[in-house]
């Protein structure tokens, strides 16, 4: 899919709040070990919260793999948050900023498609919902 | 299951210092906690510390737009202090910018920003 080494990984389940909490500190240690700068981590992590918490609140709790990757001589940190739910019916309006089926602010995957260097994000009804993000070391 | 934050009074201000990473039935409970306070107290400020806190994502960033709101209606301002330059950064990317909330560099400053405002407030005919 990326075509990137792994050279670390770890998985996370989520299904609970607490989950959530556990996915992002999961997702800042390896960002603090790959050396992102301050703000990329920052900028991965927040968009690790709203990932987690879509995959608990939207899909019925999943997991979380987060990865510490290289690709073309370059390091960075990989995470798939994978849940079993209904799916996203429209993508685009998923992506849309401010669009919410619950009651959130409709930020969370627009916002964390800009947070991020890579952002794949695959939906069907029968199979749920899979989102990647990649942030690479600058 | 889920820990409260703790809200501290001094004179006429509540204040909140965020010292860990929090769940969201924490954030919700928070933002409860603060309005039944301000008027139990009838606090005329609230400050909010999130000088610990190194992320901002948009649950937490809506429980502080909805307290900067609700306790406006209840007669009190509230003004977050100590936000992270990184913070800020990534809260404009997300597409989150707190218009409606007051921010203070450091608790001083928001401290003696509430006091402004409370002079200028009993000033007032
Ligand atoms: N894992 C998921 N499974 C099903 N639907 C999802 C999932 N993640 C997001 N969605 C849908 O996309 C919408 C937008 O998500 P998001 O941008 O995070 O906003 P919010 O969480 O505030 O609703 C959600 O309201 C939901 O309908
Ligand atoms: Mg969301």
């Amino acid at each position: 899919m990326t075509g990137h080494e792994v050279e670390q990984e770890e998985t996370v389940p989520i299904t609970s709040n607490d989950d959530v909490v556990r996915a992002r500190q999961t997702v800042r240690t390896y960002a603090q070990q790959c050396g992102l700068s301050l703000v990329d981590q920052t900028k991965l992590v927040t968009a690790a919260s709203e990932l987690a918490r879509n995959t608990l609140v939207y899909g019925g709790g999943g997991r979380m793999r987060c990865a510490a990757v290289r690709r073309a001589g370059r390091v960075g940190v990989h995470a798939v948050f994978e849940d079993r739910g209904p799916g996203i019916p429209d993508l685009d309006l998923a992506l849309t900023d401010g669009w919410t089926s619950g009651g959130g602010l409709g930020l969370g995957l627009s916002g964390a498609r800009r947070l991020v260097d890579d952002f794949d994000l695959h939906s069907e009804p029968a199979t749920g919902t899979r989102v990647s993000v990649t942030k690479w070391k600058r | 299951m889920s820990d409260r934050v703790p809200i501290l009074r001094i004179g006429q201000v509540l204040l909140v210092s965020i010292q860990i990473d929090l769940e969201d039935q924490t954030v919700l409970d928070l933002q409860d906690d603060l309005a039944e306070r301000i008027v139990a107290t009838g606090a005329g400020g609230v400050v909010i510390d999130i000088t610990a806190l190194e992320i901002v994502d948009s649950f937490v960033g809506r429980m502080l737009a909805n307290t900067a709101a609700i306790s406006r209606m209840l007669d009190a301002e509230t003004v977050v202090v100590g936000m992270r330059p990184a913070v800020a950064i990534t809260l404009v990317e997300l597409g989150l910018s707190l218009g409606g909330v007051r921010t203070a560099l450091t608790l001083d400053k928001g401290l003696a920003l509430l006091e402004r405002d409370r002079t200028a407030r009993t000033a007032r005919p």
